[in-house]
C-alpha cells in the first residue's frame, strides 16, 4: 500500500511540474497560425528548441516510469483515475505559477473531478 | 465572437485527439505490462522489467499513441490555459472505463461508475469557462 502511495506521488508531482514547464515553453513558442501538417511540423520543431520544454522532459519521464510500475500492480481503472489528483495540484500551479485566471466555475469543476477521484480510489 | 468560437472548436479538436491517443496508449501499456508481469523492486527485477519493456511490441505501440497525445497536448497548450486543457482531457475517463471493461475485462463497481460520472460533470463545468485567460503570442513566421 505504501509503495502505491509513493509511486502515485511521484506520478502526480512529476507530471504536474513537467507539464507546467512545458506550458511555459509552449506559451513562449506562440500559437501556430494554421493547423496544417507542414506548419504544425515547423511549429513543433520550434517548440522542441525551447529550454522550458526540455526542463519538463525528465520530470515527465519520472512520472511515466511511476505509471508503468503502478500499472503492473493495480488495475487501470484505479491507476488512471487516481492519478487525476494531479488536477488539483495542476490547477494550483496554473493559478499561482502560470498566473491563469481560474474562475469559480472552473474551481467547481475541479472539485467535482476530485470528488469523483476519491470515489474511484475507494473502489 | 467568430474568433471565440474558432478558438473553442480548435481546442475541442485538439482535446479529442489528446483523449483518443491517451486512452489507446494507456490501454496498450496496461496490456504490455500484463504480458510482462508485476515489476519486482530489486536491481535484477528492475533490469529484467527494463529488458522486457524495451523489447515489447505492444509497449511500443502504446508509446506511439502517447507521442500523438504529447504532440496534440503541446499544440493546444500554445493557445489555451493549462487549467482548461488538463481537466478537459479527463473527458476520456468514460471512454477509458468502457474500453477497460470491454477489452481488459476489468470489473468496475457502481461506486467507481459514480466517480467517473462526477469526473465527467466536473470536466463539463470546466468546459463552460473561457479556454484562454492569458495573453498568447502569435507565432512569429520565420
Amino acid at each position: 500500500m505504501m509503495r502505491v502511495a509513493i509511486f502515485l506521488a511521484l506520478l502526480i508531482f512529476g507530471s504536474t511540474a513537467g507539464e507546467i514547464a512545458m506550458t511555459y515553453g509552449m506559451k513562449a513558442t506562440g500559437e501556430p497560425e494554421r493547423l496544417r501538417p507542414r506548419e504544425l511540423m515547423r511549429f513543433l520543431a520550434k517548440a522542441l528548441c525551447n529550454g522550458w520544454f526540455w526542463a519538463g522532459v525528465p520530470l515527465m519521464a519520472l512520472s511515466f516510469y511511476a505509471l508503468l510500475a503502478l500499472l503492473s500492480w493495480e488495475p487501470i481503472t484505479f491507476v488512471i483515475p487516481a492519478s487525476a489528483l494531479s488536477y488539483v495540484v495542476g490547477t494550483l500551479g496554473a493559478k499561482y505559477i502560470l498566473r491563469e485566471d481560474v474562475s469559480a466555475v472552473r474551481w467547481a469543476g475541479v472539485v467535482l473531478v476530485c470528488l469523483g477521484v476519491a470515489l474511484v480510489a475507494l473502489g | 465572437m467568430a474568433s471565440e468560437s474558432r478558438l473553442r472548436l480548435k481546442t475541442l479538436v485538439m482535446v479529442s485527439a489528446m483523449v483518443i491517443c491517451a486512452n489507446a496508449g494507456d490501454l496498450m501499456l496496461k496490456r504490455a505490462m500484463l504480458q510482462i508481469g508485476a515489476v519486482e523492486l530489486t536491481v535484477p527485477g528492475i533490469a529484467h522489467a527494463f529488458r522486457m519493456t524495451v523489447t515489447s511490441g505492444t509497449l511500443w505501440v502504446g508509446i506511439f499513441f502517447l507521442i500523438g497525445f504529447m504532440l496534440s497536448y503541446m499544440t493546444v497548450l500554445s493557445w489555451a490555459d493549462y487549467s482548461y486543457v488538463m481537466p478537459a482531457g479527463a473527458f476520456g475517463y468514460a471512454l477509458l472505463t468502457l474500453l477497460a471493461v470491454v477489452f481488459l475485462h476489468e470489473a468496475v463497481s457502481p461506486r467507481r461508475w459514480v466517480g467517473v460520472v462526477l469526473i465527467c460533470a466536473g470536466v463539463l463545468l470546466v468546459g463552460q469557462t473561457k479556454p484562454r485567460t492569458t495573453e498568447v503570442a502569435r507565432e512569429v513566421l520565420a
